[in-house]
């Protein structure tokens, strides 16, 4: 499998105005130096609680937010890559540098470069309650971004639209209805439809099936299973619950507080989590199996804030095994066994 | 064990201008003394109107159309008909015996006043005795530690608001006081009591593991976080040791590591106040981690009531089944349930789910099952047995 997306220590920080001048008075470091790769064809599920960056880094990956820094290799070969490396080891005023970068980093491109790239890359929104214009007929929602790109129009448009909608499991018979008139799944399947109307190679989804209940997230995720085998996409699939990463994702990344802390297979962050954050994850997740009850590690505290983080390990104040070090310095993202990394001075 | 609450043959319809929803179809449901007992179904199934129906809270232009929901009163050691209570008589009940957590705890704490004293609301509604005899206790050791001057009291003024808590420490809610705290001599009463109410609830915050209570009572909603908010909902709830306490979703809008903390919370308030709850939730996982027996709901009654071990390990209702298929599991293929779920509006004849279950027979499409018990503890609602 060769890389389609490499992310480089990507940092997004959103400033927070105060004053009567509205000077920024703080950061909100949402994404706070993420490095991750995304393999052609693979599922990658992102997971983490409620404002750890999960969905910033989605946005930021399709460049709907542009990042503060670091870098966004969308499918560029790694020789570009080492050289872009290379040149930034040398100093930051370099005009080859800078060509390569704007000519490579998706992190760099604007206007119409990020038009192009949005073709390839796609993302389905969290809600498909509030993700669909009411005042729109499906047709023309689902239509739209063919129409915008000026690829199809008239009757091949009509056609490539009933298609669309009979791929995600709709009738043609439902092309002129609004939103409204539809249940969440199907709306999620409009959302979807959408964003296969581009013919993507990557489809970023951010929480599909946290709107929806348990008989109707399955009948999407099995939907997402075949269209990924028919169109040979790549995913990155956020949720906060880790028993639909763990049972749909191919590998799965763990965020705490805008960083990476452990990416592994799933079987392995099931079974043997190394990050305690992760071991926590795993042991307060509700396993609908009542012999499951035991051994159960509740966290102390929540979640800091991401715009006051706490120094070192952000870890650090709800973790048992917390140490000196852990409070002084940031553990780096390390290699500990095939395919698995962790952030953590005292891995279980 | 006594059942503290008998549901039986309730029907909850919705007279909307599309036509009547049947949203509670001769629903049938018992909850014992000190169980929790979970509500498990999808969206529309019921689950929310089935608890709103025992507080009596259905919202307009929803009815009650029949049926009955008994209450054992401990105190009174009799059985109350709630549907048959006057207006007045329910309210002494809400809050008091049966209380109620909301599924967003940001929308069920007002926004313009503080926790505490949105806490010490319910204790001086409910719990007003108490709070007199504390009142009175307070001044009367003031009064022996340093008289007057220390209590802020005039002596000659203190033998009537002596007789006033008294009052108020006998019964719940007298009349006299309530004229006479408006008169600006004896409103210090209210305040004392007010007083007395705000330190009860530091303890109830401390009881339901908040740190630095004093310092939350004084916040407002919106400077917690939702857990913290959640854990105040609750202490709330558990301002007068209901004998029931109704949970609608408590932990739909919390993160995990947060809901475990919550579900711990449920686990020990079960143990430790001996109150029963009714546990309503959609997430299988909840209900297996915090219920002693599991009721899954589906279109407006119940298909099947068992204990979790039972419920989980041997799922007898088809939609039961396909329900705990449908759960993503690592290492396990996902399995949908056909179909959409029954339209309110308009719902099929006979059993609810039979144009969705892989095992329909004839009889199905014309006759609704009734709950039959067939193991210990374990209640199906299907034609199969």
């Amino acid at each position: 499998m060769n890389t389609l997306i490499d992310i480089r220590s990507l940092k997004k920080h959103f400033p927070i105005v105060g004053g009567v001048l509205r000077r920024p008075i703080g950061m909100v470091r949402a994404v706070d130096g993420v490095s991750l790769v995304i393999k052609r064809g693979q599922w990658l599920g992102l997971v983490g609680e409620s404002g750890c960056g999960k969905t910033t880094l989605a946005k930021t990956v399709v460049r709907l937010l542009k990042p503060t820094s670091g870098h966004i290799y969308f499918d560029i070969p790694d020789e570009v890559k080492v050289e872009i490396e290379e040149l930034e080891s040398l100093g930051r005023n370099n005009s080859k540098l800078n060509s390569l970068l704007k000519e490579n980093d998706l992190a760099t491109f604007s206007g119409s470069r990020v038009r192009l790239f949005r073709r390839r890359a796609q993302l389905v929104h969290q809600d498909p309650f509030t993700s669909l214009d009411p005042r729109m007929k499906i047709k023309d929602i689902v239509g739209e971004p063919l129409r915008i790109y000026r690829i199809l129009s008239g009757q091949a448009l009509k056609t490539a639209v009933e298609e669309l909608l009979h791929t995600v499991g709709l009738s043609a018979g439902q092309l002129s209805r609004y939103p409204h008139q539809f249940s969440g799944g199907q709306r999620q399947r409009i959302a979807i439809a959408r964003a296969l109307a581009m013919k993507p190679e990557f489809i970023a989804f951010d929480e599909p099936t946290s709107a929806l209940d348990v008989s109707v997230q399955a009948q999407i995720l099995n939907l997402l299973k075949d269209l990924k085998k028919e169109f040979g996409l790549t995913y990155l699939y956020i949720t906060h619950e880790l028993l639909i990463a763990e049972s749909v994702c191919d590998y799965i990344a763990v965020m705490y507080l805008g960083k990476v802390v452990e990416m592994a297979r799933p079987e392995e962050i099931f079974h043997k989590p190394l990050h305690p954050y992760s071991q926590s994850l795993v042991a307060s997740t509700p396993v609908p199996d009542p012999k499951r009850r035991v051994g159960r590690i509740v966290l102390r505290g929540e979640v800091p804030s991401p715009s006051n983080p706490p120094p070192g390990c952000t870890f650090h104040p709800r973790c048992s095994r917390a140490s000196q070090e852990c409070r002084e310095l940031e553990p780096a993202l390390e290699p500990v066994g095939e395919d698995h990394y962790v952030a953590c001075f005292h891995p279980l | 064990m006594e059942n503290l609450i008998r549901i039986r043959d309730l029907t909850v319809r919705f007279y909307t201008y599309e036509g009547v929803v049947h949203a509670i179809d001769d629903l049938e449901l018992d909850i014992r003394q000190g169980e929790t007992l979970g509500i498990v179904g999808e969206t529309g199934s019921g689950k929310t109107m089935t608890a709103l129906a025992i507080l009596r809270l259905i919202p307009y232009p929803g009815r009650i159309e029949s049926g009955s929901i008994t209450f054992f009163d401990r105190d009174l050691h009799r059985e109350i008909e709630l549907l048959k209570l006057s207006e007045d008589k329910m309210r002494s009940i809400r809050g008091n015996k049966i209380s109620m957590v909301f599924q967003e705890p940001g929308a069920a704490l007002n926004p313009v006043y503080t926790i505490g004293d949105q806490i010490s609301e319910v204790c001086l509604l409910h719990r007003r005795s108490e709070l007199g005899n504390r009142a009175k206790q307070r001044v009367e050791s003031l009064l022996r530690d340093g008289g007057g001057p220390a209590a802020g009291i005039k002596r000659p003024f203190w033998h009537w608001q002596r007789r006033l808590y008294n009052k108020i420490a006998q019964e719940s809610n007298p009349l006299e006081p309530r004229f006479l705290s408006h008169l600006p001599l004896f409103r210090r009463l209210l305040w004392r009591m007010g007083d007395e109410a705000k330190l009860l609830t530091v303890d109830m915050l401390k009881d339901v593991e908040i740190p630095d209570a004093a310092r939350v009572a004084i916040h407002y909603p919106h400077e917690l976080s939702g857990g913290m908010k959640q854990r105040a909902v609750i202490a709330m709830a558990l301002a007068c040791s209901p004998e029931l306490l109704i949970a609608d979703e408590p932990t739909t809008s919390l993160d995990v590591t947060i809901q475990a903390q919550m579900l711990e919370l449920f686990r020990r308030i079960k143990v430790e106040k001996g109150a029963s709850v009714l546990f309503v939730t959609h997430n299988l996982g909840v209900a297996s981690e915090v219920c002693d027996r599991v009721a899954v709901m589906y279109a407006g009654s119940i298909c099947e009531v068992a204990s979790v071990e039972e419920l989980f390990l041997h799922p007898s209702h088809p939609y039961t089944k396909a329900l705990l298929d449908a759960v993503p599991m690592p290492g396990k293929e996902l399995q949908t349930i056909p179909g959409a779920l029954a339209d309110p509006l308009n719902p099929p004849p006979g059993c609810r789910f039979h144009p969705r279950c892989p095992s329909a027979m004839p009889v199905c499409q014309q006759e609704k099952a009734e709950l039959k018990e067939i193991g210990k503890d374990h209640m199906v609602a299907c034609h199969l047995f």
